[in-house]
């Protein structure tokens, strides 16, 4: 096989890609747990973690930047840190969103519940099912699997409007709620935006696997 | 930077007569490592190569002052032994130089000057493994009686490594061992160099700029006779310390 190191370089920064993406993954579902239980120290954590987050994005990207100085690479090798370099870039902002979280349950305090929590913890599931398996999908090279995913973004869309609509509605009742409901309402907001850049993933797959770049899903927000 | 120093010059003046070709050479290569050497024609680029292993003795009116330094010995000193340090130095040119000689006997050529192996089985052997590393003992096993003339030029450039590697040496010079290869037969060798870096020092001349940097791990960077930059190649080729380097690696000039 002909450029046996390049492969291997890419192989690695897969890796570093998968790695990333786990570390975010696990702030998700550590803002959330954390929301729901109240727990400020984990909040606390979260926050100082992202640093972390935000460090290996950076690590990620200078190699790739050595490598297309170095390694010159073209056609699909090209796309590929292309891809790479978007992809991270996505999953730092999605680990700000859950810092973005982590900051809200700092803010909470240990107010009482405006209502109990049902749809936050189901829009933070659907997200971070659709960010693990595109982050699969890019690996596996699958396009079409990338398309599905980005339309499951709706879903996400649809339990925001629902949580939004909802907390209006209680604010409408007791204003005494507003600062409480825009909390969750902001929550809801960094879910839904996390799932958007999902699909910013996604695309970046199809472009990487087809060479054309399009824009699949146009979010309602 | 932290590595095992392997070759060392310090103070390196080199005059062609009048001529000053290499200027105040300091530089650390290190051991186990593809270091390349950059530069634009007439740089000094293949002169300071060739210092290594003293192949500027042979051009007349040729002066050198300062120190070169290999494995903490100075190969300067006039009583050292050119024939083991040209064995322990090898040495590969920018067009392959076979010989006229069959690929057993261009292979035998060095072991037989260095009177190395006498045994028939020892040599066979020794040739085995020498194509073995440069990747063509399946393909020339059973043609070894053949004129290497009849080889690709990729397959003569990677029995002249062979050649080299059969003397058991310790560092690899290479002066543009491309430059006669198509782009794919250049990928085979530099991937070929990546797996020797293992065992061998290789220290490469080229005036391909993509090559140095897709296939070393440190770069010298060369201009009118005086090494201007020496880093490792990541380094070099995406954050230069040097404007000089800057504009050349960048096409700005040369």
């Amino acid at each position: 096989m002909i450029r046996k190191g390049f492969a291997e370089h890419i192989k690695e920064l897969e890796k570093e890609v998968t790695a990333l993406g786990e570390m975010v993954i696990a702030a998700i579902n550590r803002s959330i747990e954390a929301l729901k239980a109240r727990n400020i120290a984990q909040s606390k954590q979260i926050i100082k973690d992202d640093a972390l987050i935000n460090k290996k994005r950076w690590d990620i990207e200078e190699k790739c930047i050595n490598l297309i100085a170095t390694q010159q690479p073209v056609a699909s090798d090209l796309r590929e840190i292309v891809a790479v370099l978007c992809v991270v870039s996505q999953l730092e902002r999605m680990g700000d969103y859950a810092e973005g979280i982590g900051k809200i349950v700092i803010l909470y305090g240990d107010e009482p519940p405006v209502k109990p929590l049902v749809d936050i913890p189901r829009m933070a599931e659907k997200a971070v099912s659709m960010l693990a398996r595109s982050l699969d999908a890019f690996i596996k090279r699958d396009a079409q699997a990338a398309l599905a995913i980005c339309n499951e973004d709706d879903e996400v869309d649809l339990l925001h409007e629902q949580v939004y609509r909802e907390l209006l509605s209680y604010m409408i009742e007791d204003p005494k709620t507003i600062t409480r409901a825009t909390y969750l309402i902001w929550v809801s907001h960094n879910l839904e935006r996390i799932a958007d850049r999902v699909t910013n993933i996604c695309e970046r797959i199809i472009f990487l696997v087809t060479g054309t770049m399009t824009e699949v899903n146009v979010s309602r927000y | 930077m932290e590595f095992v120093r392997k070759i060392e010059t310090v103070g390196l003046n080199l005059y062609y007569g009048d001529f000053q070709a290499l200027k105040n050479i300091n530089m650390r290569i290190p051991g186990r490592n593809i270091t390349a050497i950059v530069g634009p024609s007439g740089c000094g680029k293949s002169t300071l190569l060739r210092c290594f292993n003293r192949m500027n003795d042979l051009i007349e009116h040729t002066k050198v002052e300062g120190k070169i330094v290999i494995d903490e010995l100075n190969i300067l000193e006039p009583d050292t032994d050119l024939i083991s340090l040209r064995r322990k130095i090898g040495m590969v040119f920018q067009r392959p130089n076979v010989f006229d000689l069959s690929i057993y006997n261009n292979l035998k050529f060095g072991l037989r000057i260095h009177r190395m192996l006498d045994g028939k089985d020892e040599i066979i052997q020794a040739i085995q493994s020498g194509l073995e590393q440069v990747g063509l003992w399946q393909e020339l096993k059973d043609k070894l009686g053949n004129n290497s003339r009849t080889l690709t030029l990729e397959q003569q450039q990677r029995l002249c490594i062979a050649r080299v590697l059969i003397l058991k040496p310790d560092i690899i010079l290479l002066d543009e061992p491309c430059s006669a290869l198509d782009p794919i037969a250049t990928l085979r060798i530099e991937e070929l160099l990546q797996a020797l870096k293992q065992q061998y020092t290789i220290v490469i001349v080229t005036h391909n700029m993509q090559q140095a940097a897709r296939a070393s791990d440190y770069t010298g960077f060369m201009y009118l006779g005086e090494l201007v930059e020496f880093g490792q190649t990541d380094q070099v080729f995406t954050n230069p310390k040097q404007e000089l380097t800057e504009n050349y690696i960048s096409g700005h000039f040369g």
